[in-house]
């Protein structure tokens, strides 16, 4: 039960972009279609995963003293991995995801689920906190890109979905657009909330 | 014809791709530390000085200890071929941030209580802030000189300020507006954003020279 509540937390409840708000950066920058969306997610579950791996192996022989400058550089050498591998074999993905890269060390999901879970708990655990985490990042961040991608430029997955006669609402794109809807979105999560807690009482 | 690239430099990172509303880079004290004006200006200082810091520092290391060119210091002094390090940027500059935010902490504490008083607890808050790591990466990428650098860390810093600055502001006010429950807090916080962004896309057809 309790390995199922791990897995499935960072998913719902405790979802990083919609609940914790946490690395917001990327999940605005990177939305801009369902593809960039999906690569950054896999970037971030991986580096996820290993570092959480990692830290949690180690985690009783790290001194609490300075455990975040060895956890950081624990997620840079992760990091490192992807944006090589990456520029490798996806070039084009790398290149349009760009900056947003290598800026997955200072994303707060990261080190702050090295601190929180992975830190604490033991290996199995701390791969299924950072599944659910990095699978709640990746709906997320998906989530966005559809509506970001569908209104702005009228495709998904970079297949047309409207006509030629569609006008697409170029401002969703653009970084107005992210904002909004993620607003939007936040706003209608505590929306529905609030609702479900009135039909509970 | 440095000084009109340094004016160039400087505007483009204040007003055309301002850090937050354009980059989306350092977003968590956006959000989170806008609430009041008076801590809004704080962190935002902090900032622009890690900024600045920050840039100078990582450009030096980059140049003289990561890139395999002839004045790489470390050839020099192990009498060696320059090795080409630039895969340790990452790595490099995320460490030199930590310790470098550690030790402005330091010294301020023992230079300057007031200063200490006023910056001291949004510091440590910067090292995660993606917008130091972002602007020293920034300036690798677009092969910017020291000075080119430091001008595009400090002006970084101070869009940075500006955005959060105007942000606090506008959500002082905003403390006595009666927004719809579900919309309180940080939903409306990023509708607001979103306008402000849409004002600022207005600069992108500022042309200069």
């Amino acid at each position: 039960m309790s390995f199922k509540k791990d897995l499935i937390k960072g998913i719902f409840q405790e979802n990083p972009v919609f609940r914790l708000m946490l690395g917001l950066c990327p999940v605005l920058a990177t939305s801009t279609s369902v593809q960039n969306a999906l690569g950054m997610g896999s970037a971030v579950i991986f580096v996820l995963l290993c570092s959480n791996i990692i830290v949690s192996l180690v985690r009783n022989w790290v001194p609490a003293k300075i455990r975040i400058p060895i956890y950081i550089s624990i997620i840079a050498t992760f990091v490192t991995i992807v944006d090589l591998v990456m520029a490798g074999y996806l070039p084009d993905l790398h290149k349009s995801l760009g900056l947003f890269i290598p800026l997955i060390v200072v994303n707060c999901i990261i080190l702050g689920r090295a601190e929180a879970f992975a830190g604490k708990n033991g290996v199995f655990r701390s791969i299924l906190d950072a599944l659910g985490m990095g699978i709640g990042f990746t709906l997320a961040l998906t989530i966005i890109a559809t509506f970001r991608e569908i209104l702005g430029n009228g495709t998904w997955m970079g297949v047309p979905l409207f006509g030629p006669s569609f006008e697409p609402v170029l401002l969703m794109i653009l970084s107005p657009g992210a904002f909004i809807t993620i607003g939007l979105l936040i706003g209608l999560l505590n929306w529905t909330d609030h609702a479900r807690k009135i039909r509970h009482s | 014809m440095e000084i009109k690239m340094l004016l160039i430099i400087s505007v483009s990172a204040i007003l055309v791709s301002n850090f937050v509303l354009h980059r989306f880079l350092g977003l968590c004290p956006y959000i989170g530390v806008s609430r009041q004006l008076d801590s809004a200006v704080g962190m935002g200082m902090a900032v622009v000085f890690v900024m600045s810091i920050a840039s100078a520092v990582t450009w030096v290391v980059y140049r003289y200890f990561l890139e395999p060119t002839p004045v790489n210091l470390l050839a020099r002094w192990l009498h060696v071929n320059p090795p080409d390090l630039t895969f340790l940027r990452t790595i490099a500059f995320i460490l030199i941030i930590a310790s470098l935010v550690q030790f402005v902490e330091m010294v301020i504490q023992k230079t300057s209580p007031g200063l200490y008083r006023s910056l001291g607890i949004y510091l440590p808050l910067i090292t995660t802030n993606c917008a130091v790591l972002g602007v020293s990466i920034l300036n690798i990428d677009q092969d910017y000189n020291f000075l080119q650098s430091l001008t595009n860390g400090f002006m970084s810093g101070i869009g940075f300020t500006l955005a959060l600055v105007l942000m606090a502001g506008l959500r002082e006010k905003l403390e006595l507006a009666n927004v719809p429950r579900a919309m309180r807090g940080a939903p409306i916080a990023f509708i607001m954003a979103g306008c402000m962004a849409l004002a600022f896309l207005g600069f992108a057809g500022l042309k200069i020279g």
